[in-house]
């Protein structure tokens, strides 16, 4: 459980909660990288987050793509955004959205602008809101105002027997507190999926998870493909993981035993408290940048073969069982859990180291992944655009 | 007594896991998660690396494998006590 320090983090407008403090310039599509990028060298203390999509998309991956955006800049951890686009309407829809926080946001088009003048105003803003953010105080908080995703990678068998369990700890503790905890990985459920729809707090939440999990699958299977080589992936059968089965029970152990009290579309944001499953891909990158945009704050990321995965916005947390992984990647791995193999330590004992490391995250130490430089941000794309 | 080779997650497990490189020939016990009691000495009939599966019980062909007390697929061939089980001899009974 808790140590007895003070918890300090940012109290946002919105009363949301944050651990860290980024100014985003934020680019609507991928024409808007290059002046994004250029403001964010010209006032250093801001973060561009480029990214590869936002022209001719349509419908549900449109509504998919505003999700995201507009989620990722009213993410607590980011104090105040700039948002640069091509035209100026969906620049404003993804402006507006973000500004429903009450945290500044300030909005550029480049057409009848260029970039060269756009870079030039809206550097003069991304300054302003630096020495804004820079002013802002941490206060008190307590573990119930934070927002927890979980998701593991490169797993193998350890992951099932030490990390994702000691991660279950941890889930455990924070529901208990009031926290939200976010998961998913629909395909990765496979072989486990009743014993979530098991957990669903309501028939309703039951079928809606089913038809989620079914549409996703009935997808996968619509391409006409053996997942045999990219579930489990080479890397999971590297590490002795055989069947997809096996994968998702390993996985499902860092879920901890409460009950879901809430399913979500991909980049939707939680409404209260509780275990939330989110309809989401497996894939890291594209699973904790969903995570952010669904308001998520630091993410708890277990791993066996060594997925090195970060996020721009959000802090991820490694957690290790495999002492091979923990000896020759030892600079991606922020909480040594091997003792659990050789039982070293206890379930319990690893939990709180856990625990105490995500209280260090949140008084400011950066994680292996801040430390190293990733902030692999990635768009979930439903469909080829028009 | 030598330390613990392998874990099983629960008593009814068909699998163990290798928490050490285990050797062909070698006697070998486990320990199992949900009580943290130890299992009867096996012999392994092959090598299998840490991370990888020991079969604890003889498994006929077509067979499923039960690990975390759950079915996590089915055997391809007649598996014995201390084979190595993996992709050689073990499927999903998804796809």
């Amino acid at each position: 459980m808790s140590t007895n320090q003070v918890l300090m983090g940012y109290r946002r407008e919105n009363k949301r909660v944050g651990i860290r403090n980024y100014v985003l310039i934020l680019p609507v599509d991928d024409l808007s990288n290059a002046s994004c990028e250029a403001v964010a060298r010209q006032v250093p203390h801001t973060l561009a987050l480029p990214h590869s999509y936002g022209r001719l998309q349509y419908g549900k991956d449109l509504e998919l793509h505003f999700r995201t955006m507009i989620g990722v800049g009213s993410n607590p951890n980011v104090a105040a955004v700039i948002v640069i686009g091509i035209e100026p309407n969906w620049t404003k829809v993804i402006a507006d959205g973000i500004a429903k926080t009450g945290k500044p946001v300030a909005s550029f088009s480049i057409e009848r602008n260029g970039d060269l003048k756009t870079i030039e105003q809206a550097s003069w803003k991304a300054k302003e809101f630096v020495q804004w953010a820079t002013e802002i105080q941490r206060e008190p908080i307590e573990w119930k105002d934070l927002i927890v995703s979980i998701k593991c990678g490169e797993s193998d068998t350890t992951t099932g027997l030490g990390s994702c369990p000691t991660v279950g700890v941890a889930v455990d503790d924070l529901v208990d507190s009031g926290a939200i905890v976010l998961f998913g990985e629909t395909s990765e459920l496979t072989g486990g999926e009743h014993l979530i729809a098991n957990r669903m707090a309501t028939p309703e939440l039951r079928d809606r998870f089913l038809a989620m999990y079914s549409d996703y699958v009935s997808e996968i299977q619509s391409q006409g493909v053996d997942l045999f080589g990219s579930q489990p992936t080479q890397g999971n059968i590297a590490g002795g993981l055989t069947t997809i089965e096996e994968k998702a029970l390993g996985n499902i152990e860092k879920t901890g035993t409460k009950q879901v009290v809430g399913v979500l579309e991909p980049a939707q944001a939680p409404e209260g408290p509780g275990l939330h499953f989110m309809d989401s891909s497996s894939a890291a990158a594209e699973f904790i940048t969903l995570m952010a945009a669904a308001g998520a704050v630091i993410h708890f990321f277990p791993t066996g073969q060594g997925n090195i995965v970060g996020n721009p916005i959000v802090p991820v947390v490694k957690i290790t069982a495999n002492p091979i992984t923990a000896s020759t990647m030892s600079e991606h791995i922020d909480v040594d859990v091997t003792g659990l193999l050789s039982r070293e330590i206890t379930l319990a004992q690893a939990g709180e180291k856990l625990e105490e490391m995500m209280e260090r995250t949140i008084q400011g130490r950066l994680t292996a992944a801040e430390a190293l430089g990733h902030r692999e941000f990635v768009m979930t794309k439903l469909y080829r655009s028009a | 007594m030598p330390s613990h080779k392998f874990l099983m997650h629960n008593s009814g497990d068909h699998v163990g896991v290798a928490v050490v490189d285990i050797q062909e020939g070698e006697e070998v016990y486990g320990v199992i998660l949900a009580d943290d009691s130890s299992t009867d000495v096996i012999v392994a009939r092959d090598n299998i690396p840490l991370g990888h599966k020991i079969a604890l019980r003889d498994l006929s062909n077509g067979s499923e494998i039960i690990e975390y007390s759950v079915p996590v697929g089915v055997v391809t061939q007649n598996v014995y006590v201390g084979d190595y089980v993996h992709t050689h001899n073990f499927k999903t009974a998804r796809w």
